[in-house]
């Protein structure tokens, strides 16, 4: 069997498929993304409720979690040990807007960093209030 | 060779030691608590007591209407079709189009009445709700949870007092002053009044009853024979909206 202008297809088939892999081949030669997640911790650094690694992976569980002990079980604390956490002497309530942004109090700059980066668009703020900006 | 009898001498004496053990298991380990307490106030069946004659002393105040909306986050749209209300005053005729009785005290049927939720004990909304987003609680209060609530409008057809609004549009841009600390709703989420159930979390009564200033509005346990709102239904008469569609309302006119 001949293939016809044989080098021809053969060179188009590999143009084609370095174009269409380009961005594979461009990720590996930077070694890693130029957009990062640049995410501002608060100053005042108390201890978060979990440490950072469980924060970084689960705390969308934590907040589902939170989310049906206060609504359906009417547990609102947050209870470590035995004993109710507090913050600025004031009993922490399992709350987006009351405990978690009493200290994330930004957003654009906490949440927004990871969220945008990994393209997934939680719909929190639909109903619960931001700091600040206010409604939207 | 085992005979019948001693067969079934050693399954009865073996099911007996079994449940036997099982029994004192669970005695247990139901002695330690399994979750962190419910803190604030507790009661077993909430229940609130509306004074009709105090309150239409002052025909025009809506001191409770006000601080409940501005609380919750409800929007005022100004147009009866896309209106959301908690808590909301009208007409005695219309609050009770089953009273029969056509010689009323005189100007009793155009007294305004306060109208709420009703927190029935028998609450028809919490039945037909396909997704369980409104149930009754332990405590009497019939609870809504917005996360849940998927805006079929079940239970708004389901209510015979007329207690839940529907967001047929973002309520967001109608807020006029917001809470930060209570969420709003979006479009497509019915809401209703939840007697305050976060305030009473935190060891607060209801908003409307804490701003009525003619103390108009009695709010306890029913269950608790020494709670002021028995002992004012024991010393006055007081009727509640539709009974005979045995829903049990536990909102009680004294009238």
């Amino acid at each position: 069997m001949k293939l016809y202008d044989g080098w021809k297809i053969i060179l188009g088939l590999i143009v084609f498929v370095g174009f269409f892999t380009l961005p594979i081949w461009l990720n590996l030669s930077s070694a890693q993304s130029k957009v990062k997640p640049q995410l501002v911790y608060p100053k005042d650094a108390m201890q978060c409720v979990e440490n950072k690694d469980y924060m970084n992976h689960y705390h969308m569980d934590l907040l589902n979690f939170w989310r049906d002990s206060v609504v359906r079980m009417n547990v609102r604390y947050i209870v470590r040990n035995g004993t109710v956490l507090t913050h600025n002497g004031e009993k922490l309530e399992m709350s987006l807007t009351l405990a978690c942004l009493k200290c994330h109090s930004n957003k654009e700059q906490f949440c927004d960093q990871c969220h945008n980066y990994l393209d997934v668009k939680p719909y929190c703020w639909d109903c619960h209030v931001q700091p600040k900006g206010g409604l939207k | 060779m085992i005979d019948r009898r001693n067969f079934l001498k050693i399954v009865s004496f073996g099911g007996g030691i079994f449940l036997a053990s099982k029994f004192t298991y669970d005695l247990v380990s139901q002695s330690e608590p399994q979750q962190a307490p419910i803190t604030g106030l507790r009661a077993k069946r909430w229940a609130m007591a509306i004074d009709v004659q105090k309150c239409e002393q002052t025909p025009n105040c809506k001191e409770c209407i006000v601080a409940c909306h501005t609380y919750h986050n409800v929007p005022e749209f100004n147009n009866p079709k896309d209106e959301i209300k908690w808590i909301w005053k009208d007409k005695f005729h219309n609050a009770f189009v089953t009273q029969e009785n056509p010689f009323l005290p005189k100007g009793m049927n155009h007294q305004t009445v306060l109208l709420l939720c009703n927190h029935c004990g028998n609450p028809p909304c919490t039945n037909v709700c396909p997704t369980k987003a409104t149930w009754k609680r332990e405590d009497g209060i019939v609870m809504m949870d917005w996360h849940r609530c998927i805006g079929c409008r079940y239970c708004v057809a389901a209510c015979p007092y007329g207690s839940r609004s529907f967001n047929w549009r973002d309520p967001r841009p109608f807020i006029k002053k917001q809470n930060p600390e209570f969420p709003t709703r979006t479009r497509g989420v019915v809401e209703k009044c939840t007697f305050c159930a976060e305030r009473l979390a935190r060891g607060k009564m209801p908003a409307c009853v804490e701003a009525c200033p003619s103390k108009a509005l009695i709010f306890g346990d029913l269950d608790d024979p020494g709670s002021e709102i028995r002992q004012v239904l024991s010393e006055r008469f007081s009727i509640r909206r539709k009974p005979e569609l045995s829903t049990s309302p536990e909102v009680y006119y004294l009238v």
